[in-house]
Parts: C-alpha cells; structure tokens; sequence
C-alpha cells in the first residue's frame, strides 16, 4: 500500500500537541537525571521559535518496551494531569519557545547510545530523524561519519549533567539528519 | 519594493514542480512555492544509518492518556460549536496493511470560521468559545480512529497575496516504530482551493496528492445529527523486512 503523504505541522500546533511537563522524562531531582538543552536554528542562522521536538528512547537499563502515561489525562475534567512521577515512558514531545530555545530532563538511555529525536516545524513539509548522542562512542553511525558531520550529533557537555545539543536545520554546521526507509 | 508576489507566479512555479514530479510519495523539504520551506530543509542528503535500534521501536500510548471525551470537540465546552457537524473516521495500517492498533492519533483544526485559537492567528473571523479544535484518541482493534467535530473553515496566509488554505483538519499518527511517524493534513473532498495551495500540491505525484483528501461516506451520516468522511492512513517507515531483521 502507498503511504500517505507528510505534510508540514503548520505554525498553529501548539494549543494541540505540546502538554505540561513533556519535555521531563524524569522528575526534578531524580538520581542520575540529565538536561539535554539547544537552540533550532534555520539556514539564515536565526532561532526557530515554532519547532517541535520529539524524542524517544531507552530506560537506563536499556528498556525500548516503552510505557504509557506520557501524556496522562484528568478523568473529571479532561485537563492534563502530568506523568506520574515513577513511569518512565521513553517518550517526550517539547516545542521551541520563542528564543528557538528547548530542554529535555531525562536519564542516560541504557545499551542504545543515543535519544531519537523527530524534528517538526512550520516550513518543514516533512519531519526530520536526528539523534542525540551522549559521547563520542564507537556507534556505526558515527564511525561512518567524517568529523566535523559527526560532532553534530555528540552533546557538548557543559557542566554536570547537562549537555547541549543544537539543531540546525541547513548550512554551516548542518546536522545529520537520517534516512530510515 | 519588491513586487508582491502574485498567486499567478505561486501557481506557474506550482505547474513547474507538477511537470517534473518524481512521483514520490512525499512532498520534497525544498518546495519553493510554500515560501518557509527555504530556509528550513536540509541541504545535505540525509544519510541511512547502518544501524537502528531505538527507531524500531516507539512510543506507548494507553488509557490513561485519553479519556473517551477527547475524540468529541463538539462536547468541550458548555454550548455547541456553530458550523457544520460532522464525523471522521477510518483505519491506520502500515504498508502491509496491518493495522496499527491502541497508538495514538491527535487532530487539531480551525474553527467554522476558519480560526485558530492561536494569538499569532490575526485572521479577522470570530473565534467560537465553544471551540477549541483539538481532539485525541487511541486506535481500536482494527487500527480504527474515529473523531465527532465539525467542518473547519479555509483561511488565509501570508504565503503570497490573496493566499488561502484549503479547509484541513492536522493529524498526527504514531505507528508501532518512531520511524513510522507521521504529521499530515486531511482535506475535503471537491474544495475549489487545491489547485491554489503550495502546501497540497507539495505532493506532487496525482495519485499520492488524492490519498490526503477524505471521501465523503453517506453511510456514515447520521440521520438529522451529522456528515460522515472516510479517511484512512498507510504509515510508511521501515520495510517490514528491515524492521524483522532488525537491521
Ligand atoms: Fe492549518
């Protein structure tokens, strides 16, 4: 069968998509939390302050089962009621603010060495397939990659637990984006 | 001053990428006619990684992340949205026709006016207080979705003067792999609109351009309640060899 065709988030998204806490796979103060943070940058070098991320990956024992709870709904009156706290769910959905700028708070993902990350935006007629890679390991993807492609897809540590990682969607310093069939 | 650009050389560009489609399924990133896609596509080609293990896989959705009232936007608010009532449904497959089932699919849309409860939406139509336009639901058994809302309204933009949007409803649709994610566009059997728009006729292939317009079904209409549309959608992503493989 043939696919349906992508077509672009548009700009008016963020009322539907975005919920409370999407971008805290882990609570504040989780032991062994990390915050990945960036910019989304376009061709011109100017932020993108009407992106959407999505990321999704393995617990810190290297779990890809995934849960539910995500996006968990109040019974009585429909609102979102947040995560519950102890779920880890793999999955985080974040828009950019009007700086272009995202955060992610999560924990290492076990055995799989990167967060998958779905990029959307006005613009972008069809989404993008990046990865967020903690270090510089050894992964076929990196190896396959020349040095200065494939430092856009290893986070800069900046302090203790907290790594930055920016997109930039065309030109100098283009990131990686992939071909999944 | 630059000229403003006229819907006569939106629509000349338009033809000019129709002639020379590569029937794919997917719009291309580089669209000129959709002015924002310039700056914002890749100019490397993208690269197939040797190995995935994450993309495989996806996320899970389950009960608690909808209620049942999600799929109704007609139900929100206090009073009845103004506009024309009407359900959408169909099924969720992947390429071999499976269904996707218990994954979530999200819809959001302009009201009967054509506005979007959004701030950066200046279009000078009411908004309707008994509208939001946003709805949720997970896929059944059979990778069926099924939404009760009404018909939004076409609107303008900014792309070049005397710009409009054929009436849409926005999906968003997860699959049993991240890989097989998708965001697209739901359209309106017959609106006068499509030969006019960059962003529908991105799609460029005939064929892959009519599997975004939903078919009117008056066996789903319901007798002095509401219009039925028929809409299904094929995730593409991984080959079902790759993903077996795990390659
Ligand atoms: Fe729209």
């Amino acid at each position: 069968m043939r696919p349906t065709p992508s077509q672009t988030v548009g700009p008016f998204y963020g009322y539907a998509l975005p919920f409370g806490g999407g971008g805290d796979l882990v609570p504040p103060g989780h032991p062994g939390a990390i915050s990945v943070h960036g910019y989304v940058y376009d061709g011109a070098g100017d932020p993108i302050p009407d992106a959407l991320l999505e990321f999704w990956q393995a617990d810190e024992a290297g779990n890809l089962d995934g849960k539910p709870g995500s996006m968990r709904r109040d019974d009585v009156d429909g609102s979102f009621a947040g995560r519950d706290g102890v779920t880890f769910t793999g999955f985080a959905r974040v828009a950019t603010d009007l700086a272009g700028h995202w955060t992610l708070h999560t924990v290492r993902p076990g055995e799989v060495p990167y967060i998958a990350v779905c990029v959307f935006a006005r613009g972008l007629l069809h989404h993008l397939y990046t990865r967020v890679y903690l270090d510089d390991t050894g992964d076929a993807l990196l190896t396959a990659l020349p040095a200065d492609r494939r430092a856009t897809l290893v986070a800069a540590p900046e302090r203790d637990g907290v790594y930055r990682f920016d997109i930039r969607l065309q030109g100098e310093g283009e990131t990686v984006f992939l071909d999944l069939g | 001053m630059p000229e403003p650009l006229s819907q006569e050389t939106i629509s000349r560009e338009i033809a000019a990428l129709a002639a020379e489609s590569d029937g794919g399924d997917h719009p291309a990133r580089d669209y000129p006619p959709y002015r924002s896609s310039g700056l914002r596509h890749p100019h490397r080609p993208l690269v197939a990684p040797p190995e995935a293990y994450a993309e495989l896989r996806g996320p899970v959705f389950g009960a608690s992340d909808v209620t049942p009232l999600d799929a109704d936007l007609t139900r929100q608010h206090p009073g009845e949205p103004l506009g024309e009532r009407i359900t959408v449904t169909g099924r969720v497959t992947d390429r071999d026709g499976r269904p996707v089932r218990g994954q979530l699919v999200e819809v959001w849309q302009a009201n009967a006016s054509g506005r979007y409860p959004h701030q950066r939406d200046q279009h000078p139509a009411p908004l309707d207080p008994n509208f939001t336009g946003t709805g949720r639901c997970l896929t059944d058994a059979d990778g069926r979705y099924a939404f009760t809302t009404i018909k939004p309204g076409a609107y303008p933009w900014k792309n070049h003067v005397n710009a409009w949007r054929p009436a849409h409803i926005h999906f968003s649709v997860f699959g049993t792999a991240f890989a097989q994610r998708l965001v697209t566009q739901m359209y309106f059997p017959g609106d006068p609109l499509f030969p006019y728009d960059p962003i529908l006729q991105s799609v460029t292939d005939d064929k892959a351009r009519e599997r975004l317009v939903a078919a009117y079904d008056h066996g789903l209409s319901e007798p002095e309640w509401s219009l039925g549309y028929r809409w299904d959608i094929v995730l593409d992503g991984p080959a079902a060899t790759w993903m077996e493989e795990g390659r």
